[in-house]
């Protein structure tokens, strides 16, 4: 897995609240058995009118956010389906950060799965952050995942709690299969127990 | 008492392969399902790092999502489909995980498929990249679903990294109206938490009522935990579970099934376990309920009416409701029995199963559906189809004017050609209300099987209580 460690760029701000996965990614671009590529259907249906074209008061096609980094969004963002393909097209478009109150327990799994970090944070800082990220090109925030800070455009500092494990995987871009393929003995020796405590399985 | 146990905390002590210190799991996964939209990349990424999978046998693949619910004789049209179809075939085939194609007699929808072959199991881990895998939970199994790189994980090594959830109980106790039924219980449950309300929690689902459900009915709850946004759901095995397990395919046989009883009914909450929260129902107030808006949350009473943002002073909440009454095209304070539908799905893996069809059909027996209305019908299963021809419940179906089709997720989440034209209105048994969710700009409205019957044949919403 690709590492992450620091991030700084445009912060897009997503006001909706329980953005879901058939939002995030429609199931037309769901037919598709590669993980890349999935950037130009990111919030197709609110993203593109009905002859395919730009929708332009949709956030990310406004010329300030199109390279946006960051996202920053209502609370129970991303739930819905078990779809991978949601962090994928977030971060093919280029959006490698999400920060909001809350999220769905899948995407968040998924999200860490692939190098995409979501922060969860009390309302205010939400709220503050939101405020930040409707400045336009000048929406310009950094994260530090070693120190878990967000540093605003004004300079302001919040603290980000996040899993020490996941951290440790995220900063080092380690592959959960392989540390678990270390663990195989353990394995062994639950799989022989397993059978013989219930033998029907 | 300090050493009761919750259902949930028995399941994942007998699954525990090792924790570290900060809480991280390594938890032993029992069962896997797969089907072709969600697994293509898990096997690439076996393919690129060579890797095998490790318990091939303890895993079940099915076409589900994406395949036409008309005549398959002449393939699947769409290259995209037809490609992820191929491509999952030819997964299973290499890594050597039996497949039920779309030709196979039990091809049907993964969550159907799973406990009607007895796959499914009381007491197991099972996985599945889908949300819904929370239907499992019914039997008493601790049931998740997971994104493409856990099923990879799965794959692998035949466990998932995890930390234990809390314990939540939700409790529905006293007597159900007639026409009130397990979907509307667990919308209503859905409308009380909310569907951020279960986050971080592991769902048991008690009670008279949920007791009183049979296996059927607790998958329909247990099916929609996720939108109550749990990472899992369950009911305590019991005399109705074990039933269920007598004659499975794949269930255990002779002396195992004795044995294999005689774990499962150590599988419940012990008396004095503790609960990090716990949530109650009365049953006998609970009426038919419909979602009025974008949110599974969005529930009301058939007698009642779409709500109004401007008695809510939340501003995030409010807008949030506005958005959604516009895409609805609702106004505020319309009855809900005034609300016209143009589409009825009776199927998906919440409400596909038999006795949802039978349901349906004693509502659509000697009626006719309405002249703008297209009703489709879905069996969860070709095993849920066939039983349903053996009854004559199809011509039931046909004969009332609906549609009556092959297998598959089909209008749940119109990945094939089962879908809404925008601005379409949908009663619709399926779990996901979602914007474009059954068709682009299409509207959804979750109802029971019952209901869905009842307005494809009224053309609106009509109180199931009221039925003549
Ligand atoms: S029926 Fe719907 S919810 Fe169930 S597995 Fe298929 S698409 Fe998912």
């Amino acid at each position: 897995m690709e590492k992450f460690t620091n991030l700084t760029g445009v912060a897009a701000p997503l006001e909706i609240m329980n953005v879901d996965t058939d939002m995030i990614i429609p199931k037309q671009y769901l037919k598709t058995i590669a993980r890349t590529g999935l950037g130009k259907g990111l919030f197709s249906e609110m993203r593109y009118d009905d002859d395919g074209n730009d929708v332009p008061d949709f956030v990310l096609n406004k010329p300030a956010y199109k390279d946006a980094r960051i996202l920053v969004a209502g609370d129970n963002f991303g739930c819905g389906s078990s779809r991978e393909h949601a962090p994928w097209a977030l971060k093919d478009f280029g959006i490698r950060c999400i920060i909001s109150t809350s999220f769905a327990d899948i995407f968040y799994n998924n999200c860490f799965k692939n190098s995409v970090l979501p922060i969860v944070l009390p309302q205010e800082d939400v709220d503050k952050l939101m405020d930040d990220a409707s400045r336009g090109a000048n929406a310009i925030v950094s994260i530090d995942l070693e120190a878990q800070e967000i540093r605003g455009p004004d300079g302001g500092v919040i603290h980000f709690e996040i899993d020490p494990f996941r951290k440790h995987c995220l900063l080092n871009g380690l592959d959960d299969i392989g540390l678990t393929l270390e663990k195989a003995d353990a394995i062994d020796t639950f799989e022989a127990s397993a059978q013989a405590e219930r033998p029907w399985l | 008492m300090a050493n009761a146990r919750t259902l949930y905390d028995k399941i994942w002590a007998d699954h525990l392969v090792s924790e570290d210190k900060d809480g991280t799991a390594l938890i032993y996964i029992d069962r896997h399902l797969i089907h072709e939209v969600t697994s293509p990349q898990a096997f690439e990424g076996l393919r690129l790092s060579g890797r095998t999978a490790r318990a091939p046998e303890k895993a079940l693949a099915v076409v589900d999502h994406n395949i036409p619910t008309i005549d398959r004789s002449q393939g699947i049209s769409d290259p995209e489909s037809a490609l992820q179809v191929e491509t999952l075939a030819k997964n299973c085939a290499e890594f050597g995980i039996e497949y039920f194609d779309e030709s196979d007699k039990r091809q049907g929808i993964v969550h159907v498929i799973g406990p009607e072959q007895g796959f499914t199991l009381p007491g197991t881990t099972i996985v599945c990249g889908d949300s819904h895998t929370a239907t499992h939970g019914a039997f008493g199994a601790l049931a998740m679903g997971i994104g493409t790189s856990e099923v990879e994980h799965v794959l692998a090594t035949q466990t998932l990294i995890q930390k234990k959830e809390k314990n939540m109980r939700v409790t529905v106790d006293g007597v159900l109206p007639d026409g009130v039924g397990a979907k509307d219980v667990i919308l209503s449950i859905i409308g009380e938490i909310g569907t951020a309300g279960g986050t971080g929690y592991v769902i048991e689902y008690a009670g008279t009522v949920i007791r009183g459900l049979s296996m059927e009915g607790r998958m329909t709850v247990c099916n929609m935990s996720i939108e109550g946004g749990a990472r899992a759901g369950m009911v305590a095995p019991d005399e109705t579970t074990f039933e269920y397990f007598r004659s499975r395919p794949r269930s255990p046989q002779g002396a195992d099934y004795g044995q294999a009883v005689d774990y499962w009914k150590s599988l419940c909450t012990d008396d004095g376990a503790a609960f990090d929260t716990e949530v109650r129902l009365d049953a006998a107030k609970l009426p038919p309920v419909v979602t009025w808006g974008t949110s599974p949350e969005n529930v009301v009473s058939v007698t009642g009416s779409v709500p109004d943002p401007g008695t809510v002073s939340d501003q995030a909440k409010r807008r949030a409701m506005e958005r959604a009454l516009d895409y609805m095209g609702l106004k505020p304070g319309t009855n809900m029995s005034d609300v016209e539908i143009d589409r009825a799905f009776i199927g998906s893996c919440t409400n596909g199963r038999i006795e949802d069809l039978r349901v349906a059909a004693a509502i659509a027996s000697g009626n006719r559906v309405h002249e703008r209305v297209n009703a489709l019908v879905v069996p969860g299963s070709g095993l849920v189809k066939a039983q349903a021809e053996a009854e004559g419940l199809d011509k039931i179906f046909i004969n009332a004017g609906f549609e009556w089709r092959e297998p598959g997720c089909s209008m749940c989440l119109a990945m094939n050609d089962d879908k809404l034209k925008p601005g379409e209105r949908c009663a619709s048994t399926s779990n996901r209300n979602f914007e474009g969710r059954q068709g682009y700009r299409g509207r959804t409205h979750l109802v029971s099987p019952a209901m869905a019957a009842a307005a494809a044949i009224a053309g609106h919403f009509v109180d199931i209580r009221d039925w003549r």
